[in-house]
């Protein structure tokens, strides 16, 4: 029984594992990763029991390697997450998200005066806080905190 | 700072701004310099804001440029639904510089970033007005012969007053020391003392005004307006207890000076106005040379 247990989320050759997402932040990762639009074979897990942070999910994506700013964008919705690389079955190399200094869409600012939420302009902001994560804008100025924090 | 947008106060160096100062006051010795020849400035103002608009205009016509502009969204093609970048690529193409106040915080670099003619801020909602600060500056750099070592009351709606959060932020830099008198509603937001904390420069915050203004050498007030509070009541309570008064003057230093944004409605008493400490009608007139100085060295003239 216990094989066709960790059969339910199989594991790849090649690739990398996505671990240590917050559940309910298991989609957000998947669009700002943009892997609603590639063509590898995914296999993704959620709500599974992790003793760290609850209910975890994990996302297994084939023959796909990210750049370090590449993966560095799902920072706001999973501090946590942790990368394994793999090659042949084996994890060759671990690599955790850092909080980059500046982001560009992913997030919404909080200010409705803003002329982000005004016209077709793209959010940009400078990270001014790494720690609990909060974000200048590019264009008003104004400070976006973790709690008001708001995905695109 | 030759074909650069001016957005924000922060864009520019310490030098940069020393370098406006000095022009300005060449302009103000000399303010009749035909430089702006065959330029031509476009105004867009989305919101109305007569004096900053008459002072750019006034600036480039002395200049001998030419202006071209609206001074309210509704007599735009804005009103028929075009978006601001649309505007702003189109009339990029008629001028040679593009002066901009909108209502919208941020718009003004948007707007930097999609023209090809340099941008200036001339104020985007309640974000920044660089050339208002930089006036500012030349005004207390003027009356005090220094920026260095000054102790600035700030006094009025310190909250959402644009005009006060810039230019603390400008004078942080000169080792200022601040006093911020304001009714409980209105007071400075705590990221701005946060700041002051952070680089270590003292500052008192106080709901009384004629008690804490004796050691100034810069008052500078703001106007209390009845639209910022959530209660009426307080409104009522509080809209003459931040009124400068001719008597409270007295026993403050003579190099003081009262400097105010305009418009003023009843927070600065007339009889203040003939007071030699009285100093915002000059402040006005140093917009015009500020602002002069700021479009020779964007259109590379300076």
């Amino acid at each position: 029984m216990k094989d066709i247990k960790q059969l339910s989320v199989s594991a790849i050759q090649n690739g990398t594992v996505i671990d240590h997402i917050p559940a309910q932040n298991l989609f957000k990762v998947i669009t700002i990763l943009g892997l609603d639009k590639i063509g590898s074979q995914i296999t993704f897990g959620t709500n599974l029991e992790s003793k760290r942070m609850g209910k975890k999910a994990i996302i297994k994506i084939a023959d796909k390697y990210f750049e370090k700013d590449e993966i560095n964008r799902i920072a706001m919705v999973a501090p946590l997450a942790k990368l394994n690389i793999i090659k042949d079955y084996n994890v060759v190399d671990k690599m955790l998200v850092e909080v980059p200094e500046e982001i560009g869409g992913i997030v919404k600012c909080m200010n409705p005066k803003c002329i982000t939420n005004n016209e077709k302009v793209n959010t940009r902001f400078k990270v001014v806080d790494k720690k609990n994560v909060s974000l200048k804008c590019h264009y008003c100025e104004k400070i976006t905190d973790q709690e008001h924090m708001e995905y695109l | 700072m030759k074909n650069r947008s001016l957005v924000s106060i922060d864009d520019l160096s310490k030098e940069e701004i020393f370098k406006i100062l000095d022009l300005a006051e060449g302009f103000e010795k000399n303010p009749n310099q035909r430089i702006l020849d065959g330029k031509v400035v476009a105004t867009l103002f989305y919101e109305p804001s007569t004096r900053t608009r008459l002072s750019f205009e006034s600036a480039v016509n002395r200049l001998g440029g030419r202006v071209i502009g609206f001074s309210e969204a509704s007599s735009s093609s804005v009103s028929k639904g075009e978006s601001l970048k649309d505007t702003i690529m189109t009339v990029a193409n008629y001028s040679d510089l593009i002066v901009m106040r909108h209502p919208i915080e941020g718009s003004a670099r948007y707007a930097s970033e999609v023209s090809n003619v340099p941008i200036i801020n001339a104020g985007d909602g309640a974000n920044q007005h660089p050339t208002q600060t930089l006036l500012d500056l030349f005004s207390i750099r003027k009356t005090q012969g220094k920026l260095d070592n000054l102790k600035i009351v700030m006094v009025g709606d310190l909250k959402y007053g644009r005009t006060v959060h810039s230019l603390l932020m400008a004078m942080s830099q000169f080792n200022a020391s601040f006093t911020f008198i304001s009714p409980k509603e209105l007071q400075m937001p705590s990221e701005y003392k946060m700041y002051l904390d952070k680089v270590g420069l003292k500052y008192k915050e106080t709901t009384d005004l004629a008690e804490n203004i004796k050691d100034a050498d810069i008052i500078y007030m703001t106007r209390v307006q009845r639209e910022r509070f959530s209660d009426p009541l307080e409104y009522e309570k509080v809209k003459n207890v931040y009124v400068l008064r001719n008597s409270m003057l007295e026993g403050t230093k003579p190099n003081m000076r009262v400097l105010h944004p305009l418009p003023r409605v009843n927070e600065i008493h007339t009889d203040v106005d003939d007071n030699p400490q009285a100093y915002y009608f000059p402040q006005a007139l140093n917009g015009v040379f500020t602002r002069m100085a700021i479009m020779a060295l964007i259109l590379g003239l300076k």
